[in-house]
């Protein structure tokens, strides 16, 4: 009895040390944020700085790869709010920044969609995902004919 | 290496059984941006996103503390085709 009463006391006294430098919750405003924003497009990346001014290189990155993909993504900025910097990580249970939400489902950080970009797997998700088209076939729609193979 | 990739290192050890870790410090000298190549046959079978969030676990409290941290967690077979033929 004792013992667990002092286990408690001791996840505590930890989580409230360590509340300066971390806030370990997610605000109900925070939670509202990030859920009017996947929910309202197609794909949202979490990200330090906006799309055209990225505030760090893996934001950067993250934004650059669903540029190149044709994404017509929503950039959200966490940081101009704080408890939107915190709360994102905890919502996610993810914590690094960015993130990405495809259909309001969460994908990953920046070395998961760099890795799904390279596999091939990231446009195979968007076009799944109705997101994206898929680029047209050789010799069907495209308007510049492939060489003929045979 | 520094205390927090020493800790990094053992953590991996520790609870994934990591077979080989290597800790890359990719800051100017500040120690807050940090890369770590994992092999762990506990990534076997497992998608990408479920190996980061088993990393992501087991160094909350080290990513936390940190400004940016980068992974690649690989299987053992993984690793071994990348590594240059002899």
């Amino acid at each position: 009895m004792f013992r667990s009463l002092n286990l408690v006391h001791n996840v505590t006294r930890r989580v409230a040390l360590r509340a300066p430098l971390q806030a370990r919750w997610l605000t109900d405003s925070a939670k509202n944020t990030i859920e009017s924003s996947i929910n309202n497009s197609d794909v949202c990346l979490f990200m330090k700085g906006t799309p055209d001014e990225p505030m760090c290189g893996f934001s950067r990155a993250a934004a650059t790869i669903l540029r190149v993909h044709g994404v017509n993504f929503r950039g959200v900025n966490v940081l101009e709010d704080q408890d939107l910097r915190t709360g994102i990580k905890e919502y996610s249970n993810w914590p690094t920044i960015p993130q990405v939400y495809i259909k309001g489902e969460f994908v990953g950080g920046c070395d998961i969609l760099l890795k799904m970009h390279r596999d091939g797997d990231l446009e195979q998700l968007l076009v799944e995902k109705g997101v994206i088209e898929p680029l047209a076939e050789e010799g069907t729609e495209s308007s510049n004919p492939a060489p003929s193979k045979e | 290496m520094s205390t927090l990739g020493e800790t990094i290192k053992k953590k991996l050890v520790d609870e994934l059984q990591a077979t080989h870790v290597q800790v890359t410090d990719l800051s100017s000298g500040c120690g807050q941006n940090i890369e770590v190549t994992i092999v762990s046959s506990q990534f076997e079978g497992k998608r990408l996103l479920q190996r980061h969030t088993l990393v992501n676990k087991v160094l909350k409290d080290e990513i936390a503390e940190i400004h940016a941290f980068s992974q690649k967690p690989l299987t053992p077979a993984e690793w071994a085709k990348r590594q240059p033929s002899a």
